[in-house]
């Protein structure tokens, strides 16, 4: 796996050192010199200091061989650029790019390069934890079709002490894993569901508030 | 009668100007959209139009400029990436019937031009004219830009 991050600061720091230590390829593309220096040595990253929204520059950096571009600078016109340049001009198979106003992250999806927006996703975060205290909704996957949810079981829940295999769930909806004492299993028919447990949920937009219900305890 | 044009033009510098005050002084309705209210000075005691000061790559500066109404849409800002982001805005999302943009890196402005983007690219246009005034012009259409 071969990523390129054009961008700077933490969030990229760490970002990078994340990936490489998972083992991939990052090469890293910023226009600042001093800050390309510090990168290149706390960094297991190729850095490359330069615009990365011009082609040469990308394909100075590799593009032609690597499996992604991440754009995650603090001008929305340039991450917009940047992936445009990767997918059209250099054939990257898979682009992203940070909106930094969120309401780009819908823009930049109708020009053709996927977006997010951590403005977005951080607001969202804060306002379900701050709605419901016993509920986290992790991601929302495949484009937001599917939402990933955390929830910790309550005794007024209407599954706790229940076996898996006795809750009914509608469908398209499913108990991914349960978090008890700090560990973490996938659960079957023959599991119990204890208060104090943290389950994993799968669900569909559609189904969503059904299956939360059931889970909080909470009555409606 | 005369068409009326319902122009806006991002970048109120020289060329943006330029623009807004003959197009003013023509009689279409214009919107200069800057990020600076200090650059309207530039504007003549004729223009008419409106001022706009705002960031253009956020889209409600946009929606305040009424794209969803202009026939004209032109980016004129001394930054490459900003013109190409907002007349694709123009064109993708309020379907303005013209868009163009300022574009000074060769490289970049092919790219766009195959999205569908009018560029003019001052780079390639100077070093035409200088090579024209040589006599060493062999313009078909500019290609072979580095």
């Amino acid at each position: 796996m071969k990523v390129i991050i054009v961008g700077g600061g933490k969030t990229l720091y760490f970002l990078t050192k994340s990936f490489t230590d998972k083992g991939y390829e990052v090469v890293v593309v910023n226009r600042d010199h001093e800050e390309c220096v510090q990168m290149a040595r706390q960094l297991k990253a190729l850095v490359i200091e330069g615009d990365g929204s011009d082609p040469q520059v990308l394909r100075e950096a590799g593009a032609l061989g690597a499996n992604a571009v991440l754009a995650i600078t603090p001008n929305d016109q340039d991450n917009l650029v940047i992936c445009q340049v990767a997918a059209l001009q250099c054939g990257v198979p898979r682009i992203l790019a940070k909106a930094n106003d969120p309401d780009n992250a819908e823009v930049f999806q109708r020009l053709g390069v996927p977006a997010f927006s951590t403005t977005q996703i951080i607001g969202n975060l804060i306002q379900e934890r701050a709605s419901m205290d016993e509920v986290m909704n992790l991601l929302p996957v495949g484009e937001g079709r599917v939402n990933v949810t955390e929830v910790v079981l309550t005794s007024a829940s209407q599954v706790a002490g229940k076996h898996l295999r006795d809750i009914r769930l509608p469908e398209n909806a499913l108990v991914a894993v349960v978090i008890r004492d700090g560990h973490a299993m996938v659960p079957r028919g023959d599991n119990q569901m204890l208060p104090g447990d943290k389950v994993i949920l799968i669900t569909l937009p559609e189904n969503h508030g059904t299956v939360l219900k059931s889970f909080t305890g909470e009555q409606q | 009668m005369k068409r009326e044009l319902f122009t806006v033009v991002v970048g109120c510098g020289r060329v943006g100007s330029i623009l807004a005050n003959r197009l003013s002084k023509k009689g279409h309705p214009v919107v200069v959209i800057d990020r600076y209210d200090s650059t309207f000075k530039d504007l003549s005691a004729e223009f008419s139009g409106f001022r706009l000061e705002g960031d253009a790559t956020q889209l409600a500066v946009l929606r305040q400029a009424r794209l969803d109404r202009a026939s004209v849409f032109i980016a004129t800002t001394h930054k490459d990436n900003v013109n190409l982001m907002v007349a694709q805005i123009a064109k993708k999302i309020f379907s303005v019937p013209t868009v163009m943009a300022r574009v000074f890196d060769p490289k970049r402005e092919s790219l766009y031009r195959s999205l569908g983007i009018e560029t003019i690219c001052p780079t390639c246009l100077a070093a035409e004219m200088f090579l024209n005034a040589l006599g060493e012009s062999d313009s078909l259409d500019g290609e072979e830009m580095p």
